[in-house]
């Protein structure tokens, strides 16, 4: 396991800095971010003046040296928007982000799996067409008209929960989140609920194939005649069974939730670092792109090794000294 | 019996409206963009300019159409042909209660252009000028050759406190701690992205803010913006989309307010290159630029039908544009009209300058920065191809287009060779636009910064020049006047329209409409 993790780490390692190539020059070649910055009113001396103190000036690998220099003492660079270090921006709208990516995971896991279940345990039942129906509709409708849909219904039309913004927060382990509060729970079940729609449908399915080639095992055939009950078999033998394809996908999806969440936020005013993203994005605010970009690298490989930890304790067949040999 | 309900009526009535000056009422507003810091000096940019006036005074302030009025300064006038005397108010109180002096407006105006990491900073108006106390309530601004934009420029710059805020960084100001001005709010609350929280000042020496809590609330998608107004999430929002204004009109408890904008939509030429990237003949080969020909300028701008435009691209929110500012503002021309469509004379035109047949050219704009300006660009690329000039229409995010707009070519020059801009004018009058945009591109002067287009007169560089060293008002007004009308003539740019902005509040409330796009809680007012 040591070994495996050591290993793990050191082909992560590699990822990061290849990705910190890519991700430097690819986002340094794009655009001119003194015409973003400077007030129109500036001359040409002040536009200069400008482009040094951005750093903008030195060729693009000696902006990459000092770039790499900063990161091995933990500073990828300050924003050109805010003056303050891009990695404490991010680490700042990040508990906005998690908490908003935890609870699209809850609601994913919650309502995809029990649908799923049912729709695979009673597949001509006319509630399972629909649930599939629904699932379909979770697949392909674009996230931000269903964004904007929920805010008028739910906001605009009935006026039961806020539009925008994020509600009051509170401590729980001396970190602020919103679901410590009813205020909190209330902004961000729209946006969660925006957020895991794709998450739901992709939740539905996979359990809902899982359960429905199950029941049709040979070990679920045998439970059966040795008169194990209806329920320990679905809940145990098929359950931990199908659970595997289930916790590999909800894992990486987890990264997306994260990664993608930036329209979401954009929607409903969610202060979270996706929205600082696309801000960043659209304003060239280059220091905060690429450290972004790198964070989310760490996070998809720290993701992809819990995952593969958790596999090894849903079915003890899979021994991780064997992988990545 | 009669006359009592009458008397209760009264009093209950006055009751409401002594209740409705004391106790306490929360404003929340929904904003387009965010400002990036709460330190006054740290972005020269609209939003953070506009948050920082409700915190901090200035020396002058510019009322709701960017007319000079005192502000911390009760008045200031040149006293000598480099010295101008600012006479401050005395008996102000900033908000941790000490008093304001002449060594706030040193050390403000000290701090200003030097704080560090700004990505753009004040220095653009402080340049070439001095201050010295001369006691606790006057200070001289002395410049090395005579400035009349003085005012305009000191309007500009927020007073911060010597004692909490002048030794302090940026981080101090968005803490709070070091946010202390003279203003008529106080800080609150900051939390980036998220919302500004700012309160009443109780001692504020002008006249005190109806609201005695305001909630900024930065959200920047459009319908988003307009969802949490009908939701009643916010009292308020600014940038209302053009696509959105008849639904909020045709709504009973929503009330818009409209005002025309200091800012110019216009197209610059190429007018320096014989050989223009973007411009081709008809067959696709290289022609000598016809951009140079002051005909072809004409040619086209005639060919422009800025009222469709005006209505059907900007749904009718826009005014046409016939000079640099709309009217009202000091510098404009009296004389001048929008050029009136007219293809016909357009093709005539062509046809004498010796393009009777047309030529190709394309037409570059941000389709990201303007009110629906990709759409402007395909209006005008269909206009000019109706007289023969074969445009194709290429638009691009901002974050691309005004680098290469500006110093995009292999040899620093801009890039494109016909595009669609815009300017604000900050300072509210026409020497803003006249010395960027019309003045002869010269670095060693500071000249021409966004003349992408090049174009050059040495007549109106003369005027243009004598105009801003011109301290007497009224000649200066008309140099300005004149220097516009010379531009125009000369078709050194071709304005189209100027932006009109709409906010959106609540029934009984209304904003009163700025013209430099602010978003003020001192601009709304009940009904």
């Amino acid at each position: 396991m040591t070994v495996f993790v050591i290993r793990r780490l050191m082909q992560a390692f590699f990822v990061v800095f290849l990705m910190s190539v890519i991700v430097f020059f690819g986002v340094n070649i794009v655009g001119d971010p003194v015409y973003m910055f400077v007030s129109p009113d500036a001359d040409q001396a002040d536009i200069e003046a400008a482009i040094r103190r951005l750093g903008l000036d030195r060729p693009i690998w000696e902006q990459y040296f000092l770039f790499l220099k900063g990161a091995a003492q933990g500073n990828l660079g300050d924003s050109f928007v805010f003056g303050e270090p891009a990695l404490k921006l991010i680490l700042h709208h990040m508990p906005a982000t998690l908490e908003l990516a935890f609870s699209a995971l809850f609601l994913s896991i919650v309502l995809g799996i029990p649908l799923g279940l049912f729709s695979g345990l009673y597949p001509d039942n006319p509630v399972s067409k629909g649930i599939m129906a629904g699932s379909i509709l979770g697949f392909s409708l674009p996230t931000f008209w269903v964004g904007l849909m929920l805010i008028l219904l739910f906001a605009v039309e009935l006026g039961w929960l806020p539009s925008t913004g994020r509600g009051d927060t509170a401590s729980i382990f001396g970190i602020q989140t919103s679901l410590a509060t009813w205020d909190g729970i209330r902004h961000i079940f729209l946006p969660a609920l925006n957020l895991s729609l794709l998450k739901i449908s992709l939740a539905i399915r996979l359990t809902r194939a899982g359960v429905r080639e199950a029941m049709g095992q040979d070990y679920v055939k045998y439970a059966r005649a040795k008169g194990v009950s209806t329920s320990r078999i679905i809940f145990v033998h098929v359950m931990k069974n199908i659970m595997i394809p289930v916790v590999t996908v909800m894992g990486l999806e987890f990264g997306s939730l994260i990664g993608f969440s930036v329209v979401t936020e954009t929607i409903f005013a969610w202060p979270g670092m996706g929205k600082l993203l696309i801000d960043a994005i659209l304003q060239l605010d280059r220091p905060v792109v690429v450290a972004y970009l790198m964070i989310m690298v760490l996070f998809f490989v720290l993701i992809n090794l819990v995952v593969d930890i958790l596999y090894s304790i849903l079915d003890p067949r899979v021994r991780l000294q064997d992988q990545g040999a | 019996m009669i006359k009592l309900t009458a008397a209760a009526a009264a009093t209950v009535s006055a009751l409401a409206l002594f209740t409705g000056a004391a106790f306490a009422e929360k404003l929340t507003i929904g904003l387009a963009s965010e400002p990036t810091s709460m330190d006054p000096h740290f972005h020269n940019l609209g939003p953070n300019n506009a948050m920082s006036v409700h915190l901090f005074d200035r020396l002058i302030a510019q009322d709701e159409k960017q007319r000079l009025s005192p502000g911390l300064a009760v008045s200031w006038k040149p006293i000598d042909d480099l010295t101008w005397e600012f006479k401050l108010r005395e008996g102000v109180k900033f908000h941790d209660g000490s008093d304001f002096n002449a060594d706030d407006v040193i050390c403000t105006m000290e701090r200003a252009p030097e704080v560090p990491n700004s990505p753009s900073g004040y220095g653009t108006y402080l340049k070439g000028k001095t201050f010295k106390k001369i006691d606790d309530y006057t200070v001289h601004a002395i410049t090395e050759a005579p400035y009349p934009l003085m005012a305009n420029d000191i309007s500009t710059i927020p007073v911060i406190s010597d004692s909490a805020g002048c030794g302090a960084a940026t981080e101090d100001f968005n803490a709070g701690t070091a946010a202390v001005g003279t203003g008529p709010f106080k800080f609150s609350n900051y939390k980036p992205g998220e919302s500004i929280t700012l309160v009443r000042n109780e001692d504020y020496w002008g006249d005190a803010p109806v609201w005695s809590e305001v909630e900024f609330r930065p959200i920047k998608s459009g319908p988003s913006r307009v969802a949490a107004l009908l939701a009643g999430d916010v009292d308020m929002i600014a940038g209302v989309p053009t696509t959105d204004i008849k639904t909020l009109e045709s709504k009973d408890d929503i009330q818009l307010s409209q005002g025309v904008s200091n800012r110019v939509i216009y197209l610059h030429m190429d007018q320096f290159r014989e050989d223009s990237p973007f411009v081709k003949n008809n067959d696709g080969g290289a022609i000598k630029n016809p951009l140079m020909d002051q005909r072809v300028r004409l040619a086209i701008s005639k060919a422009i039908n800025r009222d469709a435009i005006v209505e059907r691209v900007m749904e009718g929110v826009a005014l046409p544009a016939g000079q640099l500012l709309p009217e009202g503002f000091f510098g404009v021309s009296d004389k001048l009209q929008p050029v009136a469509y007219d293809p016909e004379g357009a093709k005539a035109l062509l046809a004498e300058a010796g393009y009777g047949d047309g030529f190709q050219m394309t037409i570059h704009g941000p389709n990201d920065r303007y009110i629906n300006d990709a759409k402007i660009a395909e209006a005008i690329g269909q206009m000019l191809t109706r007289i023969g000039i074969k445009t194709a229409v290429e638009t691009m995010p901002r974050s691309v287009y005004f680098g290469r707009a500006s110093r995009g070519s292999p040899d620093g020059l801009p890039e494109f060779s016909f595009i669609l801009v815009g300017w604000g004018a900050g300072s509210g009058e026409a020497s803003s636009p006249l010395k960027s945009l019309i003045h002869t591109y010269d670095k060693d002067k500071g000249f021409g910064s966004s003349n992408r287009g090049r174009h050059s007169n040495a007549e109106i560089d003369a005027l243009i020049e004598e105009a801003l060293s011109t301290v007497d008002d009224e000649k200066r007004q008309d140099l300005l006047a004149k220097s516009t009308e010379m531009a125009i003539e000369d078709v050194a740019i071709i304005p189209t329209h100027f932006q009109v902005n709409t906010w959106a509040a609540k029934k009984g409330l209304k904003y009163i409409p700025r013209t430099d796009e602010y978003t003020l809680a001192t601009g709304v007012v009940k009904e």
